[in-house]
């Protein structure tokens, strides 16, 4: 994350900053684009990742993983509870 | 989209708010905090004690998923049905000290209720602690999930 910070990267310069094999490389990129922590972008044949600062902002806050915590389980009480309430109509 | 629970935590404090609304009447909304199967469901956690009355105590189990297990206690100090409920939460053998949440239930409309919890920590650094815990979950998980996949991939 680190090294994205000040500039956009390819996969491959990313990968040749690490003792990794390129694969679990590309998985860690591909799992940091789906939390929506990197983006990617199109310049002629090569795609560079960088990072999605607004997304960051919320993480350097340190609350939106807090909050999505909080709201996972709010709607599964939620969900449990209509569905309770439908058994004890029954 | 707005989001639905909402959390409030000013930059220095020593405190939180956490806010919710429910599609559920406010009895429904609060027996989902005092009956343990349903506690177990919700928390993701095994309620080993719940005493659900002023001076009661409660003790949860959670097991991740390396196996290790973290217990969670507290005791009541307020328990009004339907209302309030005022509880100390501690993780066991950790460092982050307790805290004291204060719960209010309310009643919107006759389907429909807000939660909204106020939870004080011991200072300031122990509240940002605990803000940044499942900010490392989070990374473990995805930590996880790499190692499922390219466990995946090798089979």
């Amino acid at each position: 994350m680190l090294l994205v910070a000040s500039q956009a990267l390819t996969a491959g310069a990313i990968a040749a900053n690490f003792n990794t094999a390129r694969p679990t490389v590309s998985k860690h990129l591909q799992i940091l684009m789906e939390c929506e922590l990197l983006k990617q972008e199109q310049n002629g044949r090569e795609i560079y990742y960088h990072l999605n600062a607004k997304n960051m902002k919320a993480i350097a806050e340190f609350i939106e993983p807090f909050r999505q915590m909080w709201d996972d389980r709010f709607n599964k009480l939620e969900s449990i509870m209509k569905e309770y309430k439908k058994n004890e109509l029954h | 989209m707005e989001q639905k629970t909402k959390i409030n935590a000013e930059d220095g404090k020593h405190d939180l708010t956490i806010t919710r609304e429910f599609d559920l009447p406010v009895d429904l909304l609060f027996r989902a905090y005092t009956e343990p199967e349903l506690v177990e469901q919700w928390m993701g956690t095994k309620v080993l004690k719940l005493e659900s009355k002023k001076h009661g105590s409660y003790q949860f189990e959670t097991t991740d998923p390396k196996g290790n297990k973290h217990g969670f206690i507290g005791v009541f100090h307020d328990f009004i049905p339907n209302q309030k409920i005022t509880r100390t939460f501690e993780m066991a053998n950790t460092p982050f000290g307790v805290q004291l949440e204060i719960t209010e239930f309310e009643k919107l409309t006759g389907s429909t209720s807000k939660v909204n919890m106020h939870v004080i920590y011991e200072s300031v650094a122990q509240r940002d602690e605990v803000l940044k815990l499942p900010f490392a979950w989070g990374i473990n998980m995805a930590h996880n999930r790499i190692e499922e996949l390219l466990t995946t991939f090798k089979k």
